[in-house]
């Protein structure tokens, strides 16, 4: 099969799945979930063929696979769609292929597949667990299999679809589509438990903030096209079309940006909302009400990551019009947005108990290093990240659903009334569950990045030492500090889940998770590990020489120009040495004594500021009041009151008085006398002469008789004296 | 010869007999009686026309017989009816025959 057909087929056998599951097999839940992984399995065979063939194949930056199919007839032209791989791509493919397969697989042991249903299980609702009666009599409590288990795996077949649609897109339009398709599955599975309220707000929540970014993002898609004419990649960054973009000036000329600049802002405003980057991030936290899986996939590994791809993809755009090393203000703006949203994030996630709302916030925290990165001009720097973040993210994710999963058991076997979601809860799970807590901590260790072993070391100190080596200054110290505070965070996450003795009865009781969920963990945490191998720049002392720089060589071969590789310097590496080993020792020391039920020693140590974060900055209780309850008193005292009520209602009504009394005129006035009277003429009439001659009708004969007489007589002399008298 | 206006004048009281037989009589066979007269004296004056006016045509002669064969189909029917009736009411007074009024 041609490597460009096989890239058109990618994204079908998801959709495919979740066709057949909706349609078909829904009730049969071995059978549905075969579909999925199957489907998964097929699209993860064909992506790692076009991976492999992308990588041996010379100059796929400048020759990339493209086919493209006339889809839109414009006046004389076509609007065109098709499918392109050149190395972002097809790197980006290898880690979605990669991580969905994972996912789909960890699912089937996420929602007890093989598990008895559930006593009281309402479809909507997590599961609560099912009562058997063991062969010596004893009744035990074990974790029952989720209701709408084929549902599940028919909408994360959905999503794939979107990812594999927007990654193998040539064009924003089909990206967009993906991208979309990617929001209303992220809405449908947030939503998954949907009779839990705070699962119903927190899809609202999602679906509605990351609108606010896609409707500025198709925005910018449609400036975009109104200004060259075609949406697709090799169109867009052709030289000259970049320059006539960088040299037009915007649109009214909007804060003297050029066109390319207010393209290029519109379009991060897009990834602001599906990245979840300050100020749009409130979503992703509160999307963590969705199974974990979901989280895993949606909210670390895949859809978070579309709005960094894009990025990316975009970046020739952003940074067109910059000359001798000057960040264009798109570029600018992409790099105080990511910085701030680095530290801000990860300031959050030092007070959080939730073990999902940490990873939460660690995510945002860790896309706004890769929106930094790009902000900068660190190109290979932030898809590096990107890829390495997307597996380490994602292990993490499914070790936090195995460790929710494990503790639940044991919250069913007690009985015990504990959230299995609280780490203060847990502790000293190390010993119940071996490989969840070995897969944990390397995915915890390469998202504080541990030096040298780890995947997430090379990748965020590149972008360190890029940042330190283009003399950003601020964005260097205070991503180093956000280093820092990851480190510590994560290690506080660690040591509070695994190490010491168990807080809890049900962490007691806690217990491995099956071979399906452990599996993923396993192969992702290889390449938690091994992916950073990938990209060691070359000037690194001693090992450097030993690994080409494959990641640098592949991905930059994407831009026109390919980007220079840093020479070496000994600061970045030794502030990103000291922040994660630092960081993981303070948090160890801090965290290793926690006693059940002993507050948060953060919270002696810092005060009023660990409310603060604890509170997330209050940024729900803004938004809150500053959106959401303004919008609630427009709508109901306006809209609903003067608007509807007032406005329209009055309109409505005005024209049925109108219509009535029209009508009660014509009732009165015209069908009652007119009309009826005729009829009622008619009848009488006919009934009254009737009446009236009757008498004539004697049945006498001779009576009879005379009267005709009489007649003709009449008749007669009718005739006669009309005829005498002519 | 005599002229036509004899006949005429004969087949004019002949028909006033029977016109007042017919509406002055109360029995109903002085009725029916009274018709025969009126229907004769159309045939008086159907013979006198033809031998007066077109002696060569027999259409005169034909209608006259018409109107006899029509007269002797009337009585039959007729008192046919007026029997079956004085069976049933044992009477032949014309007035008393009102079943036909509304």
């Amino acid at each position: 099969m041609s490597t460009e057909l096989m890239i058109w087929l990618l994204p079908l056998p998801p959709l495919l799945a979740f066709f057949l599951i909706v349609l078909f097999t829904n009730r049969y839940k071995a059978l549905s979930h075969s579909l999925a992984v199957g489907a998964a399995l097929l699209s993860w065979l064909g992506s790692m063929v076009v991976f492999f063939r992308a990588i041996s194949t010379e100059h796929l930056g400048t020759h990339p696979f493209e086919s493209v199919l006339n889809w839109l007839p414009t006046g004389n032209n076509w609007f065109q769609i098709g499918i392109r791989i050149d190395p972002l791509s097809a790197a980006t493919l290898f880690f979605v292929a990669w991580t969905v397969l994972m996912i789909f697989i960890y699912s089937v042991g996420y929602h007890n597949y093989g598990q008895p249903a559930g006593d009281h299980d309402k479809k909507g609702l997590q599961p609560h667990g099912a009562t058997i009666t063991d062969e010596h009599g004893h009744r035990h409590v074990v974790p029952s299999i989720e209701p709408m288990y084929s549902r599940f795996f028919a909408f994360i077949g959905l999503f794939a679809f979107g990812m594999y649609t927007l990654v193998v897109s040539n064009n924003l339009l089909t990206l967009f589509v993906g991208w979309e398709i990617m929001g209303l599955c992220s809405y449908l599975l947030i939503g998954f438990w949907y009779q839990k309220p705070t699962a119903r707000a927190a899809m609202i929540k999602a679906f509605i903030t990351t609108r606010v970014g896609d409707v500025f993002m198709l925005l910018g898609i449609a400036y975009l096209y109104s200004s060259i004419g075609s949406l697709s990649y090799s169109d867009i960054f052709k030289p000259e079309t970049l320059q006539t973009l960088a040299s037009t000036p915007a649109i009214g000329g909007f804060l003297g940006l050029s066109a390319a600049g207010m393209i290029g802002i519109l379009l991060f405003i897009g990834t602001i909302g599906k990245s979840a980057q300050w100020p749009l991030h409130v979503w992703l936290p509160d999307a963590m009400e969705g199974p974990t899986p979901v989280s895993a996939m949606i909210h670390a590994a895949t859809m978070v990551s579309a709005g960094v791809y894009m990025v990316i993809r975009m970046f020739p755009l952003l940074q067109a019009g910059s000359e001798g090393g000057h960040l264009t203000p798109a570029m600018s703006l992409l790099a105080v947005i990511g910085t701030f949203t680095a530290i801000f994030a990860a300031t959050i996630a030092l007070a959080q108990n939730d073990i999902k709302r940490v990873l939460a916030y660690s995510t945002i925290s860790q896309l706004g290093y890769m929106i930094a990165a790009l902000g900068i001009g660190a190109y290979v720097a932030a898809a590096f990240h990107l890829f390495t973040h997307a597996f380490f993210k994602a292990l993490l994710f499914l070790g936090s659903g195995s460790v929710i999963h494990g503790v639940e058991h044991g919250v069913l076997h007690t009985g015990e009334k504990v959230d299995p979601q609280d780490m203060f809860n847990m502790g000293g799970l190390r010993k119940k569950m071996p490989i969840t807590f070995w897969t944990f901590l390397i995915g915890g260790f390469a998202l504080s990045g541990f030096p040298l072993i780890t995947a997430g070391f090379w990748s965020k100190d590149e972008i360190l030492a890029d940042a330190f080596a283009n003399g950003h200054w601020v964005v260097f110290v205070t991503l180093a500090l956000a280093a820092f505070i990851t480190a510590f965070y994560t290690m506080r996450q660690i040591t509070l889940t695994f190490l010491g003795e168990p807080r809890s009865d049900s962490a007691h009781h806690a217990q491995e998770t099956p071979w399906t969920m452990t599996l993923p963990l396993v192969v992702l945490a290889i390449f938690a590990i091994s992916l950073g191998w990938a990209g060691i720049a070359e000037s690194f002392p001693v090992i450097g020489n030993l690994i080409p720089n494959f990641v640098h060589e592949f991905v930059g071969g994407t831009l026109i120009e390919m980007p220079e590789a840093l020479p070496f310097t000994v600061i970045p590496l030794l502030v990103s040495v000291v922040a994660a080993l630092g960081g993981l020792t303070l948090g160890w020391l801090v965290y290793r004594n926690q006693k059940a039920g002993a507050e948060d020693p953060l919270k002696a140590t810092l005060g009023p500021v660990h409310t603060l974060l604890k509170n997330k900055y209050y940024f729900d209780e803004i938004y809150d009041t500053v959106f959401v309850r303004p919008a609630y008193w427009l709508a109901d005292n306006f809209t609903n009151q003067i608007l509807d009520r007032g406005i329209i209602d009055g309109i409505l009504h005005f024209i049925a008085r109108v219509a009535s009394n029209v009508g009660t005129i014509f009732r009165n006035y015209f069908d009652k006398p007119v009309v009826n009277g005729f009829g009622d003429f008619v009848g009488e009439g006919v009934k009254r002469v009737g009446r009236t001659i009757k008498v004539i009708q004697t049945g006498k004969v001779q009576q009879y008789l005379l009267m005709a007489l009489v007649l003709v007589f009449g008749a007669m002399f009718y005739f006669v004296f009309s005829f005498f008298g002519h | 010869m005599i002229p036509l206006s004899w006949y005429l004048v004969f087949a004019a009281l002949l028909f006033c007999i029977g016109l007042y037989g017919v509406l002055a009589r109360k029995n109903a066979i002085g009725i029916l009686l009274g018709i025969e007269l009126m229907l004769n004296a159309v045939n008086v004056n159907l013979i006198a026309f033809w031998r007066y006016r077109s002696p060569g045509g027999i259409a005169g002669q034909a209608f006259a017989i018409i109107v006899f064969a029509v007269a002797a189909a009337e009585v039959a029917v007729g008192l046919a009816l007026i029997i079956s009736i004085y069976r049933r009411r044992s009477s032949v007074v014309a007035n008393d025959m009102n079943m036909m009024k509304w």
